[in-house]
């Protein structure tokens, strides 16, 4: 199995994030990681690789930076990189990252392209199934499990509410990935010297223009929402919050 | 004149209760823009769900069938509505952002040549031009978004985003006219092959019932950790319950899972520790009657929704708390 695996670099969980003086973008000045589904995402293709033989390789687009992502994902097991690299990939709509990768892999032929699920900046979730559509093939979302069946895979699909779903599908197909579909590994030390020799692709915006469009969609402001809530903060050394809060409980809550 | 098109969702003939919420945002957007509001519902046999909209205030209903349409499959709903809405162009398609939508939407929107404006939580019209308010950054920060392509916009809604109560019905005794459209699905577009939808082995806590839930995120670290939450929830009486990733990591069975993906729960009290507040957590729990947050970050999304809120490390304030608990019920 021949297997892609889109993965993006995306704030830290814990950053806090600032937004720029335009307020329309963060501050750039903030520690990344990789988006949290795709690490689940690479973390399956390399397990179905293991389980036949086959060959992972991991995407990005993005500036210099996310380059770590792909080290990382290298280190881990992948075999091989491509990143489109630029400052150019930032701020796309979801359909013209699509159109990128689906240009930087068109001479390659994939039996399996994962994504995440969705993106935790954006939060499109879109490039999966549009990526899906671009290159003609079908998907599925929100992926819990792959089986290789004889003609194809049969996948478990989340549903909402903890309502599941199988489903059979052909190869090649686009899968967006859960997270926690599985346990994440660590990268060896061995993997990670290993790493450095491994070949990684870079691709230019210029290679990939053509077959770019407009974004069709485009962020005016980016702000923090006015709170809806009268929300009382309570306030204090620990012993002294935690003696509010039961005084709050106890009259206001009425639970204790 | 300009059109706005709800699709509604149904499942095995039965309105999906979301759908409703997205009425009301078109109801909303076409009081706003002057433009005609239209619906339609999708499936085999589903004509009945198209007469119930009828009722509501709405210019028209399309009833787009096919036998192909059930069971649900993303080729066959994008194929159908693609076909329904070259020959019927709108301005606005509007959908809840549910997970049947997320999963064909963007394959219809990218067929058509446009783009869907996702998990959208709010509309204005404002100097002529919509704005879409979305979520971005997990609900750190929130974006206006404006269409710039020629249509049509696809538009899906977060939950509960727009009230389902407040859906204006028709003019008295006067149901929209419903259309039935055949469309021709021809063999080969559909490629996946699902199968019945079922929900795995029952669950052995039912959250739903319990009065006080005090509820673990990854802010609590580690899995040894989530001792001190469990003698806080036994301290206060109630059940302990957590975030999807505390779950994923097998620190809790995946039944305390709350959220778009776990239960649903209202409980009198409702204690975050270390919960950031994503939207797929908060559908699970803000119809709790008090929400109480513990956070180091003064700008988690969850504070949004707290009534009461501290600031800090949960580590420091917990211990405290339990004692006083104690001492409090002694
Ligand atoms: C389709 C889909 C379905 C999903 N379904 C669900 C679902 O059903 N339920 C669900 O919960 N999630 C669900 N998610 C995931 C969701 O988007 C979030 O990723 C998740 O809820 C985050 O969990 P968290 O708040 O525990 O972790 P984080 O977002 O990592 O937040 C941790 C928080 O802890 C705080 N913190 C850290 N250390 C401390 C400390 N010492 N003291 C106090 N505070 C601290 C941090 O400030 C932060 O706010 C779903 C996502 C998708 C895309
Ligand atoms: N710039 C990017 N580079 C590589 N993969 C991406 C990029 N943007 C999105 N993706 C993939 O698409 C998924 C969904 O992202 P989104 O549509 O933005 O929610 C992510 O989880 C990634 O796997």
């Amino acid at each position: 199995m021949k297997i892609l695996v889109c993965m993006k670099q995306v704030p830290q969980k814990d950053a806090p994030l600032k937004l720029n003086d335009a307020g329309t973008w963060i501050r750039e000045d903030v520690s990344y990681e990789v988006n949290e589904p795709d690490a689940f995402a690479l973390e399956e293709a390399l397990r179905q690789k293991e389980k036949r033989t086959g060959e992972v390789v991991v995407v990005t687009a993005g500036p210099a930076r996310a380059s770590q992502v792909l080290r990382e994902a290298l280190a881990k097991g992948a075999d091989r990189a491509i990143h489109l690299e630029g400052d150019a990939f930032v701020g796309l709509d979801a359909c013209n990252t699509a159109r990128a990768i689906a240009t930087a892999i068109k001479d390659e032929k994939f039996d399996l392209i994962f994504t995440g699920l969705q993106s935790d900046d954006y939060g499109y979730a879109q490039t999966g199934v549009i990526l899906a559509e671009i290159l003609g093939l079908p998907h599925a979302t929100i992926i819990m499990q792959i089986e290789k069946t004889g003609g194809g895979i049969r996948v478990k699909r989340e549903l909402e509410a903890g309502f599941f779903q199988f489903v059979d599908m052909p190869l090649p197909a686009v899968l967006t990935i859960q997270s926690g579909i599985n346990k994440l590994r660590y990268a060896t030390l061995i993997g990670i010297k290993q790493a450095k020799m491994k070949p990684m692709r870079k691709v230019t915006m210029a290679e990939v223009q053509p077959a770019m469009g407009a974004n069709l969609q485009k962020i005016e402001k980016l702000y923090v929402r006015q709170k809806s809530k009268n929300t009382e903060f309570l306030e204090g050394p620990p012993a002294e919050v935690a003696k509010k809060l039961v005084e709050k409980l106890k009259n206001e809550v009425r639970v204790i | 004149m300009d059109t706005i098109l709800v699709v509604v969702e149904q499942r095995e003939g039965k309105l999906n209760r979301v759908s409703w919420e997205t009425i009301a945002a078109g109801q909303a957007i076409a009081a706003q823009t002057g433009w005609t509001l239209e619906a339609a519902v999708v499936g085999s046999g589903v004509a009945a769900i198209a007469g119930e909209i009828a009722a509501k205030k709405v210019a028209k209903v399309y009833d787009i069938e096919s036998a192909t349409l059930e069971p649900y499959t993303p080729d066959a709903f994008a194929h159908a509505l693609k076909e329904f809405l070259e020959k019927h162009p709108a301005k606005l398609v509007l959908m809840p952002h549910t997970y049947q939508v997320r999963d064909f939407v963007p394959k219809l929107a990218t067929a058509l040549q446009t783009t869907a404006i996702s998990d959208v939580i709010g509309v204005r019209h404002e100097g002529g031009r919509l704005l879409f308010t979305r979520q971005m950054f997990q609900g750190k920060f929130v974006a206006d978004v404006s269409f710039a392509g020629s249509g049509p916009c696809f538009v899906t809604f977060q939950n509960g985003s727009f009230r389902a109560d407040t859906v204006e019905a028709g003019a008295a005794a006067a149901l929209a006219p419903v259309e039935t459209v055949n469309v021709d699905i021809p063999d080969g577009v559909v490629r996946n092959g699902p199968q019945e939808v079922f929900k795995e082995a029952k669950q052995a806590v039912d959250l739903t019932q319990a009065e006080i839930i005090v509820s673990v995120g990854r802010g609590i670290k580690e899995q040894k950790n989530i001792d001190l939450a469990k003698q806080l929830a036994d301290a206060l009486g109630g059940e302990l319950a957590a975030s999807r990733p505390i779950c994923d990591n097998g620190w809790l069975p995946m039944d305390r899972q709350i959220g778009s993906s776990g239960q649903t729960v209202a409980p009198k009290l409702y204690l975050a520790l270390g919960i950031s507040g994503a939207i797929q957590h908060i559908v699970g729990m803000k119809g709790s009657r008090s929400i109480v947050a513990i956070n180091k970050d003064s700008e988690a999304p969850i504070f949004e929704i707290a009534d009461y809120a501290v600031v800090g490390n949960l580590f420091d304030i917990v211990p405290p708390l339990i004692e006083e608990v104690k001492k409090a019920k002694a």
